[in-house]
């Protein structure tokens, strides 16, 4: 069994720490004995259609999203929108997140039209409004209703429209919008949520269910081994606590 | 806080006072390094018959500086000091930049730091162009190893000069995960590198273009790394040559040092008490101080951003391949309040390669999850989330041997305080 996850931009949209998510899908199907390899997929290339289980976007600035944006529709958008009919795996993360939507309307100049992967729409209020930033906590029921802990910073506000579920309600923290209490959106097998960077190590049923995802596309049903995951479940506990401290 | 409370009653006292400097002032600002250059100006500066004001080490924002100069006035409102020098915090130069009207502004580099703080590293370039356009009287001393400050002091009206390393043998080869300004900034196509020292900075090219790193006036050539001993090179400057010895490790302690030499430079002061000044300067504290315990030392790195931890993390194993250290990460504000940078750091370097690792801070989890993550061996590993439990025994697991201890901002302020509270080290105001 091998994972094959694909790394849009890693040089352009990982603002902080989103590299953590691909460093624990590897390890975590390595621990396991599973093959991982990750084949990063830069500005002006091109897209293997067949040839990924998983693609990760990550964050990045205004100037980086833009180029992104272009890019993703320009070279690589038919690809992803046919991999995704197919159920492979897509996770997208701040800014990548927005992206996956229609559009996103930034505080000034153009809108960013998005892939549509996901119905959900992203507008600025503007520069005087202010950016939501801080611990999150959501709870998922996609994931049997666990906690998912993390960090959110954005200016943007998103709202899902009927064809996306959310990937969980916010505990603590501000979410998609800072009012309806929905985080992230999920569309069979695309998820995109604003609690950036180093999303995966610390919610490893998260990281399992998108690597049972990713696998199940070319081997049906798969079940993961469980593996020690005390000191995971040390992070996960501890930034519930600080999210509950602010 | 007096500085706030006398902005408060009269917002033109930076204005005021700092213009009442006969010297004029001097400004330092960037990502990292600010108090070390900041320190190191103001020791070669007194070593040349200066006497200057500076604000406190942390204290970068704009209520500090008013401090800093009240602190120096008298009632009369006279101002005891030649010269002042302030390190002012990256997003903070736009604001004290029009009151302070300085002689010279210092940029060192801009690195993501902090960044629900600062808002994104592009916004923040954006805004010292527009300061630095506004100002015309400053000279601009730029680090042309840092493509994203040379972009920006280039497109200053004023006069400039760029200080730079200039020895490819100080290059890593390629460019590491904290690079933050890979793509040009006016066309957006990758730089091709030459030569990379260490996160951005090194001697840069864009194909498209054909922007060029700036040739630096100022540059350090035939550089002898020492690990924790500092460096030795050659200074090369418009007013001669000189071989030069620092007690500061590290490539980016280079450019600070640099730095200072150029600001120096600019203001007047001849090379021999530049170098004399570079030779007899201590590191600041907590960047590199060291600090001994029962006969044995323990070295204080401060470690606050991917670029400046994987210099860090360099350093130590430059220093020994069996070394134990003590990582403390807090998440307060002046630290960050998000730690996902600890995912930028290049953590993988020390797996098989250290002694003993303990993680302890507010999120002292979170670093012991990224080291398992890095490969370091759970036997290798252990969390006390006590600073001063995870300090003692990080000292006995060193079996005599040096500690090296990895603090953020706070967790280094916290060490000290217990440090200072053993009678180990002096109190950290006292400079």
């Amino acid at each position: 069994m091998d994972l094959r996850i694909c790394h849009l931009y890693p040089d352009l949209l990982n603002l902080y720490g989103d590299r953590g998510n691909i460093i624990a899908l590897m390890n975590r199907a390595r621990w396991r004995g599973i093959d991982a390899s990750v084949t990063d997929c830069r500005l002006g290339d091109a897209l293997d259609g067949d040839a990924y289980d998983l693609y990760f976007i990550g964050g990045g600035e205004d100037r980086q999203q833009r180029l992104a944006a272009n890019d993703l529709r320009a070279r690589k958008g038919g690809v992803l929108k046919r991999a995704a009919e197919a159920g492979v795996v897509v996770l997208a993360v701040c800014g990548g997140y927005q992206l996956l939507g229609h559009y996103y309307r930034p505080a000034d100049g153009d809108d960013l039209v998005g892939l549509g992967l996901l119905d959900l729409t992203t507008v600025h209020p503007g520069p005087s409004s202010r950016r939501l930033i801080g611990n999150i906590v959501i709870r998922s029921t996609l994931l049997g209703g666990a906690t998912v802990v993390g960090f959110e910073n954005h200016g943007g506000r998103t709202h899902l429209g009927p064809g996306a579920a959310p990937l969980g309600n916010v505990m603590r923290g501000f979410g998609n919008n800072g009012e309806d209490h929905t985080e992230g959106g999920v569309s069979r097998n695309v998820f995109g949520t604003y609690l950036h960077g180093p999303l995966l190590p610390k919610n490893p049923l998260f990281t399992d269910h998108l690597i049972r995802s990713a696998l199940g596309r070319r081997y049906g049903q798969v079940t993961l081994p469980p593996l020690d995951d005390r000191i995971e479940a040390e992070a996960h506990a501890s930034a519930v606590l600080r999210a509950a401290g602010e | 806080m007096p500085g706030r409370v006398a902005r408060g009653i009269a917002p033109d006292v930076v204005r005021i006072l700092a213009a009442r400097l006969p010297s004029g002032t001097i400004v330092v600002t960037g990502t990292n390094g600010k108090t070390t250059t900041a320190r190191l100006i103001s020791h070669i500066l007194r070593g040349a018959g200066f006497s200057s004001v500076h604000n406190r080490a942390g204290a970068n924002l704009a209520a500090g500086i008013a401090a800093a100069l009240l602190q120096h006035a008298t009632f009369g409102g006279r101002i005891r000091g030649d010269i002042g020098i302030f390190e002012v915090d990256e997003a903070t130069l736009p604001i004290v930049q029009p009151s302070l009207q300085p002689r010279a502004v210092v940029l060192t580099n801009l690195f993501r730091d902090q960044l629900d703080r600062y808002g994104e590293i592009d916004i923040v370039a954006g805004r010292w162009e527009t300061a630095l356009s506004n100002d015309a009287g400053a000279v601009v001393i730029f680090n042309a190893d840092d493509p994203l400050v040379a972009s920006v002091a280039t497109r200053t009206t004023g006069r400039r000069v760029a200080f730079g390393i200039e020895d490819d043998s100080c290059s890593l080869g390629t460019l590491e995960h904290a690079a933050d300004a890979r793509y040009c900034y006016r066309c957006g196509v990758p730089y091709e590198y030459r030569a990379v020292y260490f996160g951005h900075m090194g001697v840069y090219r864009c194909p498209q273009c054909g922007t060029t790193r700036p040739s630096p006036a100022v540059a350090a050539h035939e550089v002898e790394a020492r690990g924790l001993e500092g460096s030795a090179f050659t200074l090369m400057t418009p007013r001669g040559s000189a071989r030069v010895k620092t007690q500061l490790p590290g490539a980016y302690n280079l450019h600070n040092v640099l730095a200072a030499a150029t600001c120096c430079l600019e203001m007047g002061v001849a090379l021999p008490p530049i170098v004399e000044g570079i030779g007899t300067f201590a590191p600041a504290f907590g960047r590199a101080e060291r600090v001994r315990v029962n006969g044995h030392e323990a070295v204080l790195l401060l470690a606050k951003n991917p670029a400046g931890f994987n210099e860090v993390l360099r350093t130590v194993l430059r220093d020994t391949g069996q070394a134990t250290v003590l990582i403390a990460i807090n998440d307060l504000t002046a630290d960050g309040r998000d730690i996902s940078w600890l995912w930028d750091v290049d953590f993988e370097m020390l797996a098989g390669r250290i002694r003993r690792a303990i993680v302890t801070g507010i999120r002292a989890h979170d670093m012991d999850l990224r080291l398992k993550h890095a490969g370091v061996p759970d036997e290798t590993r252990a969390v006390a989330t006590d600073l001063a439990q995870a300090f003692d025994l990080a000292m006995k697991s060193t079996d005599g041997r040096r500690l090296y201890v990895l603090p953020t901002y706070t967790a280094m302020l916290q060490l000290r305080k217990i440090l200072q509270q053993r009678g180990l080290v002096a109190g950290f105001w006292e400079d």
